[in-house]
């Protein structure tokens, strides 16, 4: 549980959670990294990596949604794929149910996949055009010999069903259906193999607004009647809140912040979350319109700033020299929120190692967000 | 400004997108889509008519062919015989009936060729996928194998190894032209496997659990079969001249066997005197190429086009 | 909205002729932009709004036509009776446009000044080196950052953001009268949304130019626009000003858009939905196109096509409703038990 909250370079937490759900954690990530190697010239000489995910910490809980929410490049599907061992992750710990997932062999890594699934942004690539309907949802019941013949027909049939699809779809090819029903195909071949976890990487960011809301409505069902934990990837916050019981905000392939949807959305401490929620257009002529606007762009990821990845942007207005040379570790500031800030009270860097870092403000309290009415929290 | 790139947008945004297109019944297969579009495509069906008919000649060469393709009845008095009713291409300098010898012959000419494309086909195939599949170090040093080898002229190289043998079986040759013709299949598989293998419903069905040789064999290969078909169409016109070159130069099918180019070689022997026989060979072979270049670029429009609803 | 019209779009038909049949895109769209005013087009894929906007200047291609009948009238001429050279002398000087896709829409091998100036070397006829400068000028309006290093660079090189400010621009070099913006902000990350949305509405103050402001975004719609067409099935199916729009929608397909969209803020334990998916432009349902996804739909939607009745002052709707409306409030008392289920796409299981 502490090492949900450990950040690089930080000593050991205080003992708290960041609103872990109680018991043991299905799936445990622990400094979690991915370097994408750079290379230049004729032989391929490393010439620098991108730091796609770099140390991330994480707990997700059975039966949980946890989101992870960031804008792009900030490397949340790598993320994704890197739980699932899709991409190797460069070091760090991954445990799932208790199993050292990047311990294991390809036989056996292959068959643990069935456990854990993972549903794609984009409906068109993600399904083979040149497999039927039938072929696709019915692979990893032949892969993990759960049913064959007319017994995986069946199943084939149930499946097309619980997602919202015809069973006579089966016989189709995937060209033949809209992005929504495409989705739900989808849904369905992860769905086939009965697994416990789901990667749901923007699963409804290509979708039109009232399909999207069918799909995320079919999301939560399965949940309930499956009993599935979700890892909930998206860019879309308002969907995020919508489904997630935690939250979790990527930056520059770090996690910046992470606590329950609730506090993450009604008092977002870190200065990046804040201005993220702020920016999201709110579907109402009649809200204010203060916000806080970003200057500039992304770093990119093969050079991250210096300190917080986050100060050449950061609007804080206790921002000063330390920022730009202590990594802030990601630590408690209220009981299960965690944040990555120096400058938001309270703190693990005591003021005099801030100062010797060149820190000439005193961290102070920046919630410019509650001014800014986004309704009543429940 | 870009008006064309944003009619792709609007049309594949307001393409029919919703039921309408599920009150068909039975569903459209890819690839019976393509064959739609191929028998539609009127240059490819005359490609592929044409063929047929080769093909049908080719077999029934015994049965079809006015004469013995060996038969000399007559070396001096019936040497040269301009094309006539009996012998609508004339006659070679053994007195052997032309039309015979090219009805013949197109068995080894159209043999050879079609099946030294399969082996160049499936040899290239295999080496590309697996330098594509596995990538790293290992596909570097497999393409720097097949850069060399294509380094070396194709020509050159049947002629030394034809010269080594001092003549070919069939079979050599067949496995001969297939040895040295998978290089640039292998460098197109190659690539597609290195896209395919990136693509997003290879990856899901690795997060599904599936081994690498049912990804490859369910996933990967065949998003490669269609242009691998196309190139190796348009290599059968290819390795029909080739053929026709090495025999030409006395390498290839030895006599009294005939090949269109054993045929046009006989005719060169005295080409102003009895023209038509060079000419008819070349003729077979032409038309041959032409039909089969006809039927590639129909497979090509066909497939292609069927590959569009999937992106 | 007594502003005088600067551009006033009647009965624009636009179809398409293909293979599966006339796909009728654009089927009968009218509104008007006045002078200085923000208009919102929302609606979602399919529903027309992108080939309305191509439509306006001439930009369908074949398989499209805008069929005869249609009128297009800005600044006291018909767009669509314009010869050649007379619609090119319209767009990107009058009337500019901005796309989504701001990759796509610059040319990667020329530098993003060379593109910013050839418009105004087309239009405005200046030397290159003014028209250089000219760039470097617009550059610095849409506040990037060393604008003459800027200037000198290629598309590639800049973020999705910058070029998206390299395009408005490009847009704005000739001072339009009208900038149609298609999706401006759907590529970009929330951070730079905001900061291109807040651009576009300082300069629009500035300058006082009309936009058209295509998007599936009610919330970006929400911000920006004063008035709103919403499209459905290629036709407008209400308009109304943003604040109606948003607290009185009338057309039931406007309202399944705004309960089905998650917001900021306001968790809901489960998000309404608009069962099915848009109907294939070449087969819209007899009557009311959006009657098969609707909760209220009678057998006279079926029968019927309905036609824009007047709700209020400047709000119209497609909806019969309008004409019978107890109809609503016995549906709304009818619908209390969570009715509006797990939707399913052509009405399976």
């Amino acid at each position: 549980m502490t090492d949900a909250l450990r950040a690089p370079n930080a000593a050991p937490a205080p003992s708290a959670a960041a609103g872990v759900a109680t018991g043991e954690p299905l799936l445990s990530i622990s400094q979690l990294t991915k370097y994408f190697p750079i290379r230049r010239g004729l032989f391929g000489r490393e010439a620098g990596a991108v730091r796609a995910v770099d140390g991330v910490s994480l707990q997700v809980g059975r039966g949980e949604t946890l989101g992870i929410v960031g804008e792009s490049g900030c490397g949340k599907t790598t993320l994704g794929r890197c739980i699932l061992r899709l991409i190797e992750p460069t070091s760090g710990q991954i445990h799932f149910d208790g199993i050292d997932v990047r311990a294991l062999d390809p036989a056996s890594m292959r068959r643990l996949r069935r456990r854990m699934q993972i549903i794609f942004q984009d409906p068109f690539s993600s399904l083979n055009p040149r497999m039927t309907v039938g072929a696709i949802v019915r692979e990893g019941l032949t892969i993990h010999k759960l049913a064959a013949g007319a017994e995986a027909d069946n199943r084939v049939r149930q499946l097309l069903e619980e997602v919202g699809l015809r069973p006579e779809y089966a016989s189709r090819y995937p060209h033949e259906f809209s992005g929504g029903q495409r989705q739900r195909i989808g849904i369905a071949r992860a769905l086939a193999v009965e697994p416990e976890l789901i990667v749901c990487d923007e699963p409804v960011s290509a979708l039109d607004v009232s399909v999207q809301a069918q799909v995320i409505n079919l999301l939560q069902d399965l949940q309930r009647d499956r009993g599935l934990t979700y890892l909930f990837i998206a860019h879309d916050l308002s969907v995020v809140e919508h489904i997630a019981t935690r939250v979790s905000v990527m930056y520059l392939g770090k996690i910046v912040e992470l606590a329950s949807a609730a506090d993450v959305y009604r008092e977002p401490v870190m200065p990046y979350t804040q201005a993220l929620l702020s920016a999201v257009p709110v579907p109402d002529p009649a809200a204010s319109r203060e916000r806080i606007v970003l200057t500039g762009d992304v770093p990119s990821p093969a050079n991250p700033p210096s300190g917080c990845v986050f100060h050449p942007r950061c609007p804080h207005p206790a921002k000063d020299a330390a920022c730009t040379v202590i990594v802030p570790p990601l630590e408690e500031k209220a009981p299960g929120h965690v944040a990555a800030c120096i400058k938001q009270p309270p703190t693990t860097v005591p003021w005099h190692a801030q100062q010797q870092a060149g820190a000439t403000r005193q961290p102070e309290r920046h919630l410019p967000l509650a001014a800014i009415t986004h309704g009543v929290s429940p | 400004m870009t008006s064309g790139v944003r009619q792709d947008v609007l049309l594949a945004s307001s393409a029919p997108d919703g039921g309408g297109a599920f009150d068909r019944t039975g569903a459209t297969s890819p690839w019976r889509s393509a064959l739609g579009t191929l028998a539609r495509d009127r240059s490819a069906m005359t490609g592929l008519a044409i063929l047929a008919a080769l093909a049908l000649i080719a077999l029934a060469a015994p049965y079809v062919a006015p004469y013995d393709p060996r038969a000399q009845p007559d070396i001096v008095a019936l040497k040269y015989l301009p094309p006539t009713l009996a012998h609508p291409f004339g006659t070679d300098h053994l007195s052997r009936d032309v039309l015979s010898r090219i009805i013949v012959g197109s068995r080894v000419s159209l043999s050879v060729a079609f099946l030294s494309v399969v082996v160049a086909a499936t040899v290239g195939t295999g080496y590309g996928a697996i330098a594509g599949y596995v990538g790293g170090k290992l596909d570097g040093l497999m393409m720097r194998v097949v850069d060399a080898l294509l380094s070396i002229p194709r020509v050159l190289l049947l002629i030394a190894v034809a010269t080594l043998w001092n003549g070919l079986e069939l079979a050599g040759l067949v496995l001969l032209l297939g040895l040295t013709g998978w290089f640039g299949v292998s460098r197109l598989v190659r690539t597609l496997v290195l896209s395919a293998r990136e693509d997003e419903f290879v990856t899901a069905a690795r997060a599904l659990g599936a081994t690498h040789t049912r990804i490859l064999t369910h996933h990967i290969l065949p998003q490669v079969v269609s242009p691998v078909l196309v190139a190796a169409t348009l290599a059968i016109g290819n390795v029909i001249v080739i053929e026709a070159g090495l025999t030409f130069l006395g390498m290839g099918v030895q006599p009294p066997n005939a090949s269109w180019g054993s045929v046009f070689y006989d005719g060169m022997r005295d080409v102003g005197a009895a023209w038509w026989i060079s000419i008819s060979a070349g003729a077979a072979l032409v038309i041959t190429v032409l039909a089969v270049n006809l039927v590639a670029d129909g497979l090509r429009e066909a497939l292609n086009a069927r590959q569009l609803p999937a992106r | 909205m007594t502003q005088p019209a600067l551009l006033t779009v009647s009965d624009l038909r636009t179809y398409f002729y293909t293979g599966a049949g006339v796909a009728r895109a654009v089927d009968g769209v009218s509104f008007t932009i006045g002078t200085g005013e923000t208009l919102g087009i929302v609606g979602e894929s399919g529903c027309g709004k992108s080939v309305t906007a191509l439509s306006i200047l001439r930009l369908v291609q074949q398989p499209g036509r805008i069929e005869p009948g249609s009128r297009i009238m800005f600044e006291n001429q018909d767009l669509l009776q314009l010869d050649g050279a007379g619609i090119r002398r319209v767009r990107g000087n009058r009337i500019a446009m901005i796309f989504q896709e701001p990759m796509t829409a610059l040319n990667p091998v020329f530098t993003v000044g060379d593109q910013i100036a050839e418009v105004a070397r087309v239009h405005a006829s200046a030397s290159r080196r003014a028209a250089w400068d000219r760039a470097v000028e617009m550059l610095t309006m849409v506040g990037i950052p060393a604008p003459a290093e800027r200037a000198n660079q290629y598309p590639h090189q800049l973020s999705g953001g910058m070029r998206q400010r390299v395009l408005i621009a490009m847009a704005l070099i000739m001072n339009p009268a009208l900038v149609i913006a298609d999706e401006p902000t759907t590529a970009l990350d929330v951070t730079i949304q905001a900061q291109i949305l807040e651009l576009l509405a300082d300069l629009q103050q500035r300058l006082g130019t009309s936009i058209a402001m295509i998007t599936h975004d009610l919330g970006v719609i929400a911000e920006v626009a004063s008035r709103v067409l919403v499209m459905y099935g290629g036709e407008v199916v209400e308009e109304a000003r943003v604040e109606t729009l948003f607290t009185e929608p009338h057309h039931p397909y406007t309202e399944g858009l705004l309960h089905a969209m998650p917001r900021v803020g306001r968790r809901q334990e489960r998000l309404a939905v608009i069962p099915g998916s848009v109907p294939p432009p070449t087969a819209w349902p007899t009557g009311c196109r959006f009657r098969d996804r609707c909760a209220y739909a009678w057998d006279r939607c079926a029968r019927e096509h309905p036609p824009l009745y007047q709700i209020g002052v400047g709000h119209v709707s497609r909806c019969h409703l309008a004409d019978e409306p107890e109809r609503r409030t016995a549906r709304a008392t009818a619908q209390v038990s969570p009715a509006a289920q797990a939707a399913v796409p052509g009405g399976g299981a």
